[in-house]
């Protein structure tokens, strides 16, 4: 690589004051064909490049995205990754997401800060527990590092955590797993976007796709902001906008688009070192390098495209967040953001083939994308260089909502992911 | 104290109420009105944090919320410390006691220093690139990187102060009392408005209350003292709402605004107690008004960051209205006017100036020909390029700007002081503005951004929509309030201006130095260190846009929002990339406009307000006799009742036993209940439910499951008919309020045409249910008038009855498999019926049992319960009750999904009972059902739904669902648990009474 | 936090009421008719509009009436509230 990322390197610029780094990816214009366009420059995007020409070998690839890559909902969510999902079909997907994770950074030689400091999932009513030990058992079947925590057991975890039983809703139990996380989000956007770039895909950015060009039953290009782009295939990764590329290529979804919000606290000295998630009560909370505690909020239950949420779905959340952690009242909210999640009627994304050849979606990832970035890359990816999908996303598919045969993971995502 | 930096009367100084604090462990005093760092810029104390990447020294560096170094960590060690503060907002009390933050072991002393020296490793970005090997290690840097990150510390004990919320509903709500939003409020107030006027000071009238410059007169009056006659003018109008120390925090959309009013931050501790501290206002305004004011910009040069170096307007606000110097020996930098209205406040207080460094060639104004006269030193067309001084500046060097202004030319001159007073000129407060959704034009001339389009009934008026001058702002106010009101009716019809300013301004975004950019820090984020050379370093490499750059750079990311240098940013970048303001984003303001405490948030829903809790009529007996409660859904359910040294499971045993072979009483009020009425509500029954309801007789009651429209089993409960057109039927109790709403969905929108009303009676009738062989004796008590009698009131049917005149449904139904009996009686009886029952069941053994009985005594019989033994994937088939989905009905809420090639499928997950190979084993709810443990990876066919001991059965039981289970019973499978594997037979899900003989057993 | 214009109640915080997705969408007459595709097309398929949408509300925590409105869901705005059984008005 010309512009290999170490410490020797960081040594070797600061001698000439930084001013000799490469760019980290180019900014070309669109060619007039290329083999493949991904839809979408977020993280499951440019990891779709990135996979497409590392592993299938493809090299006349664009990314087009209509802000700047990264800006949507991997720059907006709350960067937990996990993989205790109930069924076999979703542990598989997850499992194969972390096992990248694990090696993400050296894999781009772009630090995504990938912090294994575990994932609790809190129990609050019995039925939460019965769920959380089936869920625990499954995990550990699948080879999953799930394991179930007394109230104790989760009070020595992470001990800042209200485990008195008189509280309104108290905690009963929990799950942890060990190797889940968080990473950097935006770390991940561009650090796929480096690697995809260095093996000649082109990203381009600032150019919105207006329509999607079909002769017949295959697809033949996209309108963009930036002209006509012929392409053999189209992988769509457009997150909120999926439904709005689907309507341009005449196609409709089993989504809704809606509006999920986070907020950070002002940064202060580590006083959270794990992850912790609460369905029944609904905060989850983590602190970043920085020192800002991360907590993410719910999704309202209309549909939206203004990344904007009611203050209600806030509210509620910090309620549940001083609930459980009656330490943080005097904590101050720094930021409050919302974006635009694609959720489907089972809580499962697709990553799938259409009935339009060389039409390929990946979306409804909901409220909890970011954990799968680059497994969905890398699934899509031979998904799209096969048109046939790997054996880990098969369940994925859009039929899957006419056959009946879904694979609800409303226990296991609920509404914080 | 050596230095005399105090001056007296000030406009908010009350030097007769002296106040002593503590800042790091020393003792200062101050006086009532000052704020922390008004007190400490009193004491000569500048140094005050460290900034956050390279623990450089920091000081005060403006006079209000914008501040992004003086942040002190309040009251540590204590429950009521808070991080972060800015002691710019802070008003002192007796007992204040503050610190510094990040620094280690001290402000003076801070060992992560090191790190400004470790600078050039640390540019842009730096840990992207490295901590990367060896790959194990990233745990090991990353924790020091997190110790070493974070500002102040978090409190760790829970918060002593309360907090509320109160709605608003206002005709015009005016944000700021400046001149125009006071100007504003007297327009509005006067015309017969509800109008509220906010303000985050703790006084009104913004900056130009402390204006007494002969430079700047309102008909002949000088300004603060034209407007003070303002204020007292309104303050007596009856439709005029005013708050102080109010800061909106956040402006969404529809005129939906959230502030906090500070009630008790600037009192002493002691005088706390009891008292609100935050009220989190919800402000629904018809129209809102914007007078938000303008920040100060500061200008971007190597080393503009050390302690002495503030805004020049803060400079000028710590003078007029606390009679504080910033110093002894003063310089200016800026490149307009108001650098000179500081020096005029200055001279005028005998503080000493000793120069005014100028960007500008030319300066043409009446002030600064009055400076000048003043003997002030003037460089035009000079710059700053460098200042000196570790912990407080000490002096600075100048060098002339180039005509371009992109270069310094000539000799370098140096100056010494020890303040810097420095001004870019302003930028517009529009955050609120912006979060609402409003959108922003660039105006070239002053290179601001300001309001272009309103996404709502809203305004912005004075400086934050970017008139500067008393002039502009004066009669834009008029003007542009008037027509947004709708009003004709105003004081100001004469106004006359006297003004010294002029607005010219020389703009350079990045001042040009002798050193290479390499080499220098001029800081554009001070609270994040993030500088210009690490802005170029991000454009550099390939961020292009803004939300590129800040997240690269963390420009804007503290916890001041950027609201010094996110111009700047802007600024050098499109001045590098050579494009225009604007193109690459103007970066989004994100609510709150300043740090919004959680504990303001909440309000009062916290602890016990948290949720609301139900409780059922009978709840207090409950309590009385000890029972163990759970939560389900919000009510309160008696989960067991333990005797003495008994623990759960001996009470359950009990429990369960008694029920059984005596007489067990239940609480089940709290079963969903809705009334449904209407010449249609047979047919709307059909519709609903997947069995058949038209042949249902009057008197009798009918199991029935509901379904989604995908098929999968919703609720459950038994419906009874109690009349040719009135039912009433029960749900779950998690699932009542679901059930109703869905009802009355399908009734309103897909079926408008059914005649049928629905009605929640849930909380109208308390039941008590009565089950056991010993049942009918207790009712028959109760109730002597009823006949019980197995002919009269056989199993499913009910009866209306009457308990000591007061009316009753007596219906008999069971869910444990007993003769059971369930009251319904008006709730406020529902206690004494409930003692009546015990006391004449007290020679039957009358047993009370909570829900983990039920649970048991259902699972004995193979009852399911919705969401414990399905989840959202089983169809009725699939729950082998087949028996309850009519083939003839044409069609009922989702029986179309269960012919779908997926749901057809006969190897589904099927609910089975389960038996332990060892009888005494009670299996793991939740625990997975295999078949072959050795097959990798082991395919899960199931899990275990229920289990309990069955003390009626002696043995364990279990319900679960296992892939085709249908078909397997009698077939041996595993349950692997973390330690051992389980044996278990597959078994007919009804353990007990298959045939339903006790539905009529008596003893 | 919008505010919504009530049918029958007239204006109200949003969060008195309950959104109940895309309106017009009639469950069909004669389900059995329809093949699996069809009736997936019904149970899931959404138009998802960025843009004017219509769509169904309830007044949950009101007169628990439904109701249609017509909101540009790209921000927020709403255009036109009518009710159940009345054409959607044209744009």
């Amino acid at each position: 690589m010309s512009n290999k990322y170490s410490f020797f390197s960081l040594l070797k610029n600061a001698f000439t004051y930084h001013e000799n780094w490469q760019r980290a990816w180019r900014d070309p214009e669109p060619k007039k064909e290329y083999d493949t366009v991904i839809i979408g420059g977020g993280g499951h995007g440019l990891a779709t490049a990135f996979y497409l020409a590392k592993k299938h070998n493809m090299r006349n690839i664009a990314v087009v995205e209509k802000g700047w890559i990264g800006g949507g909902n991997t720059g907006r969510n709350t960067t937990i990754i996990r993989s205790n999902y109930l069924w076999d079909a979703s542990a598989g997907l997850y499992d194969h997401a972390l096992k990248i994770w694990e090696g993400l950074s050296q894999e781009l030689n772009y630090n995504v800060m990938f912090s294994q400091r575990g994932v609790m999932n809190l129990a609050h009513n019995l039925q939460d527990v019965r769920d959380l030990k089936r869920r625990t058992h499954a995990n550990r079947l699948n080879g999953i590092d799930a394991v179930y925590l007394n109230t104790e057991q989760v009070k020595k975890f992470c001990p800042i955590i209200n485990t008195s039983q008189d509280i309104r809703y108290p905690v009963l139990g929990g799950t942890l797993q060990r190797r889940a996380g968080t990473a950097r989000h935006d770390a991940v956007a561009w650090g796929y976007a480096r690697g995809a770039d260095e093996m000649g895909v082109d990203i381009i950015q600032n150019c919105e796709v207006k329509g999607i060009k079909r002769n017949g039953d295959a697809v033949e290009g996209i309108e963009t902001t930036k002209g006509f782009i012929k392409a053999k295939k189209i992988g769509v990764v457009a997150a909120g906008h999926s439904s709005v590329i689907a309507n341009m290529a005449g196609l409709k979804l089993p989504l809704e688009s809606k509006p999920l919000q986070a907020l950070v606290s002002e940064p202060v000295k580590p006083i959270i070192d794990t992850v912790v998630m609460s369905n029944a009560v609904h905060a989850y909370v983590s602190q970043s390098d920085k020192g800002e505690l991360v907590i993410g909020a719910g999704t309202d239950d209309y549909i939206s495209y203004s990344q904007k949420g009611s203050h209600d779905i806030v509210e509620g959340t910090l309620n549940a967040i001083l609930e459980l952690y009656p330490i943080f009242s005097r904590m101050r909210m720094l930021r409050q953001w919302g974006g635009i999640v694609d959720i489907c009627p089972d809580a499962s994304p697709i990553i799938s083939k259409t009935s339009v050849k060389g039409l390929y979606f990946n979306c409804g990832w909901g409220t909890g994308g970011f954990k799968a970035t680059p497994g969905s890359g890398d699934l899509f990816a031979h998904t799209i260089a096969n048109d046939e999908p790997h054996k880990l996303n098969a369940a994925f598919n859009l039929n899957r909502f006419i056959s009946g045969d879904l694979v609800d993971e409303h226990g296991a995502a609920a509404v914080a992911h | 104290m050596s230095k005399n930096l105090r001056f007296k009367s000030s406009k908010l100084v009350d030097e007769t109420y002296r106040i002593s604090f503590k800042f790091n462990n020393k003792t200062y005093y101050g006086y009532k009105g000052d704020t922390l760092a008004s007190a400490l810029l009193a004491n000569d104390v500048h140094l005050v944090g460290r900034s956050f990447k390279y623990h450089r020294p920091r000081g005060i560096m403006t006079a209000g919320s914008e501040e992004p170094n003086a942040i002190i960590q309040l009251h540590d060690n204590t429950s009521r410390t808070e991080p972060n503060v800015r002691a710019t907002e802070i008003e002192i009390y007796e007992g204040l006691v503050a610190s510094s933050q990040n620094c280690w072991p001290s402000v003076d002393f801070d060992i992560g220093g090191i790190n400004n020296i470790l600078s050039p490793l640390l540019p842009a970005g730096f840990y992207y690139k490295t901590f990367m090997w060896p790959k194990s290690f990233w745990e090991k840097y990353e924790y020091f990187i997190r110790k070493s990150a974070g500002l102040g510390k978090s409190p760790k004990e829970a918060d002593p102060d309360i907090y509320e919320h109160r709605y608003i509903h206002c005709d015009v709500l005016i944000i700021g009392a400046g001149i125009s939003g006071i100007m504003a409020a007297k327009m509005a107030a006067k015309n017969g408005l509800k109008t509220l006027l906010v303000d985050e000071k703790s006084f009104l009238g913004g900056s130009t209350i402390y204006d007494n410059s002969e430079f700047l007169k309102i008909n002949n009056q000088i300004t603060s003292s034209w407007l003070e006659k303002e204020i007292n003018e309104i303050s007596k109008l009856k439709n005029l709402e005013i708050k102080t120390r109010t800061s909106v925090a956040a402006f969404h959309g529809y005129n939906f605004l959230l502030a906090r009013e500070n009630l008790t931050d600037h009192l002493p501790i002691s005088q706390r107690k009891n008292k609100v501290r935050h009220r989190l206002l919800k402000i629904r305004a018809k129209k809102v008004i914007s007078a938000t004011g303008a920040i100060e910009r500061p200008l971007i040069f190597d080393n503009n960051d050390r302690p002495g170096i503030l805004l020049s307007s803060a400079v000028k606000k710590y003078i007029d209205l606390y009679g504080v110097a910033c110093g002894e020996n003063n310089i200016l930098f800026t490149n307009n006017d108001t650098a000179y209205e500081t020096a005029m406040s200055m001279v005028q207080r005998g503080i000493k100036v000793n120069a005014i460094i100028d960007n500008r060639e030319e300066i043409v104004s009446k002030l600064s020909y009055e400076v000048e006269k003043n003997n002030i030193k003037i460089f035009k067309g000079y710059t700053v390029v460098d200042t000196y001084g570790y912990k407080r500046i000490n002096g600075l060097s100048i060098m002339q700007l180039s005509k371009d202004g992109q270069k310094v030319i000539g000799k370098k001159i140096k100056l010494s002081c020890d303040s810097l007073g420095v001004s870019g000129g302003w930028t517009p407060a529009v955050h609120l503005f912006t979060q609402s959704g409003g959108k922003l034009k660039f105006r070239e001339n002053d290179q601001v951004f300001i309001p272009n389009k309103y996404p709502s009934d809203q305004l912005s008026i004075g400086s934050c929509n970017g008139d500067f001058s008393l002039e502009e702002i004066t009669t834009n106010t008029i003007l542009s309030v008037k027509k947004f009101l709708n009003i004709n009716d105003i004081d100001y019809n004469t106004f006359e201006i006297i003004t010294g300013i002029n607005k010219s301004k020389r703009n350079i975004w990045l001042l040009p130095s002798d050193k290479i950019l390499g080499k220098t820090k001029s800081f554009v984020d001070y609270q994040n260190d993030a500088t210009a050379k690490d802005i170029k370093l991000a454009l550099r490499e390939g961020f292009r846009s803004i939300e590129h750059v800040k997240r690269y750079t963390t420009t804007g990311m503290g916890t001041d929002q950027g609201k010094l240098g996110n111009m700047h940013a802007l600024g050098i970048i499109s001045e590098t990339a050579g494009t225009k303001m604007g193109e690459h984003g103007t970066t989004t303001f994100r609510p709150p406009y300043t740090p919004l405490t959680f504990g303001t948030i909440v309000g009062r829903n916290v602890g016990e307000f948290f949720d609301i809790i139900r409780r059922t009529p009978i709840h207090d007996w409950h309590v009385t006799n000890n029972a163990k409660f759970e939560n389900v859904g919000q009510w309160k359910r008696a989960w067991y009742y333990p005797k003495a040294n008994e623990n759960m499971h001996q009470a359950v045993q009990r429990e369960s036993k008694a029920a059984r072979e005596c007489a067990g009483i239940l609480d089940a009020s709290t079963l969903g209940k809705i009334d449904i009425q209407g010449t249609d509500a047979s047919e709307f029954l059909n519709r609903v439910y997947t069995n058949a309801w038209s042949k249902l007789a009057i008197g009798k009651c009918r199991y029935g499951l509901m379904l989604n429209e995908d098929g999968m089993v919703y609720d459950d409960g038994v419906t009874s008919r109690l009349d040719e057109n009135h039912y009433i039927m029960t749900t779950t109790t998690g699932g009542a309020a679901n059930v109703l709403g869905k009802l009355e969905d399908y009734l309103q929108t897909e079926w408008p045409e059914l005649d049928v009303y629905l009605s929640s009676v849930t909380d109208h009738y308390a039941t008590i249910s009565v089950c056991g062989p010993h049942s009918k004796k207790i009712v028959s008590k109760v109730i002597p008038d009823l006949d019980f009698s197995d002919e009269k009131f056989p199993h499913m049917s009910f009866k209306n009855a009457k308990i000591d005149q007061i009316k009753c449904r007596v219906m008999r139904i069971s869910f444990t498999g007993e003769q059971s009996y369930e009251i319904n009686i008006q709730s406020n009886y529902g206690k004494s019926v409930w003692e009546k029952c015990i006391e004449a069941g007290k020679d039957f053994n009358i047993t009370p049992y909570g829900t983990e009985t039920m649970h048991l005594l259902r699972a004995e019989k193979g009852f399911i319960i919705v969401g414990q033994d399905t989840d959202a994937t089983m169809t009725p088939i699939d729950l082998q009750m087949d028996w309850i989905v009519s083939k003839k009905k044409y069609d009922f809420i989702g029986k179309r999904s269960l012919y779908r090639s997926d749901t057809i499928k006969d190897d589904r997950k099927q609910l089975v009972g389960l038996l332990t190979e060892n009888p005494e084993e009670v299996l793991e709810e939740g625990a997975q059902i295999v078949a072959d443990i050795k097959k990798s990876p082991i395919e899960m066919l199931g899990h275990v739904t229920s289990s309990y001991y069955s003390p009626n059965l002696n043995k364990s039981i279990a319900l679960g669902v296992v892939k085709g289970g249908k078909k397997m019973l009698g077939q041996k499978l595993i349950i692997p648990m973390e330690n051992k594997n389980i044996n278990v037979t597959v078994a007919d899900p009804v353990f007990l009474d298959k045939e339903g003989e006790r539905l009529n057993a008596n003893l | 936090m919008f505010l919504i214009n009530c049918p029958f109640c007239g204006e109200r915080e949003q969060s008195e009421f309950k959104a109940g997705g895309e309106a017009h969408i009639e469950r069909p007459k004669q389900p059995t008719e329809l093949s699996d595709d069809e009736w997936a097309e019904f149970l899931f398929m959404r138009k998802n509009i960025k843009g004017v949408q219509f769509e169904r509300w309830n007044h949950a925590h009101g007169c628990r009436k439904w109701f249609n409105i017509a909101r540009d869901t790209s921000n927020d705005q709403i255009k036109a509230v009518y009710k159940m059984g009345e054409k959607p008005p044209v744009k």
